[in-house]
């Protein structure tokens, strides 16, 4: 059996190396010939105009692109040198070494303690180290000094910005490698996205982080790398721009599409 | 501006006209937004004043039919009890939940959850059609096709029983199960489902552990749905199950609900008489016991509702 | 890491075989109704002639005329009632009724009768239409019985559809100086109405098969046409019910046929509203 110092164990954090990758909706290809790699124990920040295809890309790293029915990814994308499209691959097993948080807050409808320990009881740990676990992912994502004496309580009844964190509680609890984020805070309020923050600058040393956000600031805030994405026209699939340490980005970007947008944005 | 005082008054009066036409039409329709209560009432009102005479006579009595276990109404005194139709009544829907209850739940999970779009559409339809067959038609199937395969499979004395009828209910009672049930699990917001998944869970489990306990009003709503259709349904069960007064708890023997026993009597009763009244007794327990069943559905359903209006 | 792999194959393993069994009865349901439509063409088929549609039930070769000119005005009759005050009810719910016990109460009333056994709904025809008010055995009471029965249907279906019309449309209406009616009969109603008339035929085509309700209302074994409202008439969901029963002189093509000619009439009725209103939605898409 695992024992409890396995159970607590930081796992390594993931890289991800995506070479030559597209995605087809049906017969259009939404995104197209993006390499990339996302280095372990940062945080890598999606950025781009709405519909350049950063929600299709970050849903290829735990292949929740394949819940879609109609999607066809190509290309190579390895975690830590697996490739993860491989035939033997589950990807059952996968989005247990890759989490994800949605935009908005989506805690089951059951009490806070049983959102946390949802993923650790589908993957066996046992009872008697459950509790470990829940805390200290309740503290890994913030919410412990709220919530702790409350953990019966339903998880409806904290509010938005604790709904997330408890989000991210749950996507810990499974001891995961990377740890996808689709724009986790552009349903909240100031003072919960500036917690949100808090909470991925604390992981990072911990968890490879992969953020999509709409917010420059936030980017330019949190992130060690950023990658630019861009679809030009309908007619013509998206692609991946540029990417790069986030300062070089924001301060002497290479590309001047990306340079256009980023100063767009700071106006 | 040059209008005439003429053409002024014929406007003004024009539009009061109209306003007393709109509150007219207001009254109406917020009138007619009684009329479910209206007529509900008079539903209950009408059966128990006709029951009353049975109720009320020293000789038959609610606890004396309540307690009976024979329905003599020829004899003197006229006997009237009805345990046995209920009785009846419990054994053809138990079985007719006994089967609908697990396969209905199980092809909803299947056509919310497993099912491709496209044959999730088609089962729909298929569903719909089920739900439009009328009833006389099931019945039909029952007496001819079901009741005696059912005969030979378990060597029954008749092909018209308990059994047979409750069969046929199952049939009648899956489309209330299924639609509604899948309805509810559809309800259940997708970003769960894409929770659950996105923490390394399969299908299944997401099923089990977050749809299914999120949806489980609706499903509990969906079988007492489908207990009271089956409860009530009058024409399979006068002619597929037999028409038998016996007491019993027996599956495979004939069996007369209390559906059957209205249905049967009624065309030969002397209006206005005493066995009149007593089926109108029969009538008053059915409809307690639906409105108990659907009242049960109904607060259970407003209460998912209010849980993803959110 | 092998034994995470070990779970996630049994678990895999599971939902395959859940997949097998719900599957299985899903495939079970369907199959059973295309048994029972398949059965149904097969030995009612035969029975379809000019002679047995149109003729009189003593003649032979036996018609159905009768029965299925009563079942058809024991609809008009049932949708002449239920109509107007089962739209105007949805209308009341949708657009007058605030959010208070009132509301609640008649929708609470709204499902319960929904769920009172046909039968029951028979029993009150009788006393009250029959009865107390003296319309006897008739197109009448039975057209009135089946109202009261199809009317939660009616009601519901309306208020659904007229919800589904978006909020601007009224207030846009409503900005333009419109009146609260003049908005909901010239924006409202006619944005629903693909719902509203869709539902009713659902309604009005499940009175149709209905048998224990007319059984003491209105129906009668042999009997002619209707000359007025309160004649008896046949009706195809009766004539079935005593043909397949009545011991003697069993005709297994009347009763076959009949079902057929029903079950036919309700799914085409149903199948016609259903494409309908899929037609009038693509064109007014909010
Ligand atoms: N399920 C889907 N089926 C078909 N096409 C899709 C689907 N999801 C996304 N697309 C298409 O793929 C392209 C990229 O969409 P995506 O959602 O990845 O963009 P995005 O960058 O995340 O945009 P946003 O910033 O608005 O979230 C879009 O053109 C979109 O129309
Ligand atoms: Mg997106």
């Amino acid at each position: 059996m695992v024992s409890t110092a396995e159970t607590l164990a930081r796992p390594k954090c993931g890289a991800f190396d995506l070479t030559d990758v597209s995605v087809a909706y049906g017969d259009e290809v939404a995104l197209s010939g993006v390499d990339l790699r996302i280095e372990p124990a940062s945080v890598t920040a999606l950025i781009g105009p709405s519909g350049c295809g950063k929600s299709t890309l970050l849903r290829c790293l735990n292949r929740m692109n394949d819940e879609l029915g109609n999607v066809t990814v190509s290309g190579k994308i390895q975690l830590d040198g697996d490739d993860i499209y491989a035939r033997d691959v589950d990807p059952v097993e996968l989005r247990m070494r890759v989490g994800q948080v949605f935009q908005k807050p989506n805690p089951f409808p059951m009490s806070i303690y049983d959102n946390v320990a949802y993923g650790p009881r589908t993957h066996g740990v046992p009872k008697s180290e459950m509790d470990l676990l829940v805390e200290d992912s309740l503290r890994r994502a913030a919410l412990w000094d709220e919530v702790r004496g409350h953990l019966k309580k339903h998880a409806f009844e904290l509010s938005g910005g604790q709904q997330q964190r408890l989000c991210i509680a749950r996507a810990l609890a499974t001891r995961p490698e990377v740890m996808l984020m689709d724009e986790p805070a552009s349903a909240l309020d100031p003072i919960s996205t500036q917690q949100i923050e808090d909470t991925i600058a604390e992981l990072k040393s911990d968890v490879t982080i992969v953020i999509v956000t709409h917010n420059m600031q936030q980017a330019a805030r949190i992130s060690d790398r950023t990658a630019f994405m861009l679809r030009e026209s309908m007619e013509r699939p998206a692609f991946l721009v540029e990417v790069g340490d986030t300062r070089t980005i924001f301060t002497n970007p290479s590309d001047k599409r990306t340079e256009a947008y980023i100063t767009g944005r700071f106006g | 501006m040059s209008e005439s005082s003429e053409a002024k008054l014929d406007r003004s009066s024009r539009a009061a006209t109209r306003r007393a036409a709109e509150a007219v039409v207001g009254r109406l329709i917020s009138l007619s937004g009684w009329s479910a209560i209206a007529v509900l009432t008079a539903i209950a009102v009408f059966l128990a004043s006709n029951a009353w005479k049975a109720l009320s006579d020293p000789q038959v009595g609610l606890i004396r039919m309540l307690t009976g276990t024979s329905w003599y109404p020829t004899s003197t005194p006229p006997l009237y009890g009805f345990i046995q139709y209920i009785i009846a009544s419990l054994r053809v829907t138990g079985v007719a939940l006994a089967i609908a209850v697990p396969i209905g739940i199980a092809a909803a999970i299947y056509i919310s959850e497993f099912a491709p779009a496209r044959l999730k559409g088609i089962a729909k339809s298929v569903i719909e059609f089920m739900a439009a067959v009328p009833s006389v038609v099931y019945g039909l199937m029952g007496v001819y096709v079901l009741g005696p395969a059912l005969k030979d499979l378990f060597g029954m004395q008749s092909a018209l029983t308990a059994l047979s009828a409750g069969v046929v209910l199952a049939f009648m009672a899956l489309p209330t199960i299924i639609s509604i049930s899948e309805d509810a699990m559809h309800s259940v917001p997708s970003e769960l489902r894409q929770g659950s998944l996105a923490l390394g869970n399969t299908h299944w489990q997401t099923t089990r552990k977050v749809i299914v306990p999120a949806a489980s009003s609706g499903i509990f709503a969906s079988v007492m749905l489908g207990l009271g259709r089956a409860i009530g349904e009058t024409m399979v069960v006068l002619m597929v199950a037999g028409n038998s007064m016996e007491l019993t708890w027996s599956l495979t023997t004939s069996a007369r609900p209390l559906t059957a026993v209205i249905a049967g009597e009624m065309g030969e009763v002397v209006q206005g008489g005493l066995h009149y009244s007593a089926l109108f007794v029969v009538g008053l327990t059915l409809f307690v016991v639906t409105f108990l069943v659907n009242l049960a559905a109904d607060l259970v359903l407003e209460r998912q509702r209010a849980r993803w209006r959110r | 890491m092998s034994v995470q792999r070990n779970r996630v194959r049994q678990a895999r393993a599971v939902e395959a075989a859940m997949k097998l069994v719900t599957g299985a009865c899903a495939a079970a349901v369907m199959l059973s109704a295309a048994g029972l439509l398949g059965y149904l063409l097969v030995r009612g088929l035969p029975a379809m002639s000019w002679s047995f549609l149109t003729g009189m039930p003593l003649k032979d070769p036996p018609g159905i005329w009768p029965a299925i000119v009563g079942t058809f005005w024991l609809t008009v009759g049932t949708a002449a009632f239920a109509l107007p005050v089962g739209i105007a009810a949805g209308i009341y719910l949708s657009e007058y009724a605030k959010r208070g016990r009132l509301t609640r109460l008649i929708r609470l009333s709204i499902a319960n009768m929904a769920g009172v056994p046909s039968i029951v709904y028979g029993l009150f025809g009788a006393a009250l239409f029959v009865m107390l008010l003296r319309f006897g055995l008739s197109l009448l009471s039975g057209s009135l019985t089946l109202a009261c029965l199809t009317l939660p249907v009616i009601i519901t279906s309306t208020e659904e559809a007229l919800r589904q019309v978006p909020q601007d449309l009224r207030q846009a209406s409503l900005a333009l100086g419109a009146t609260r009616w003049r908005t909901i009969s010239k924006v409202v109603l006619p944005a629903a109405a693909p719902g509203i008339v869709t539902g009713s035929i659902l309604g009005l085509s499940r009175a149709a098969g209905e048998t224990a309700p007319v059984m003491f209302t209105a129906v009668f074994f042999l009997t002619g046409l209707p000359k007025s409202p309160f004649d008896k008439v046949m009706a195809l969901p009766y004539h079935i019910y005593i043909m397949a029963t009545q011991p003697v002189r069993p005709q297994p093509l009347v009763v076959w046929g009949s079902a057929l000619v029903l079950v036919a009439g309700v799914s085409i009725v149903n199948v016609a509203a259903a494409a309908w209103r899929s037609r009038a939605r693509k064109k007014v898409r909010w």
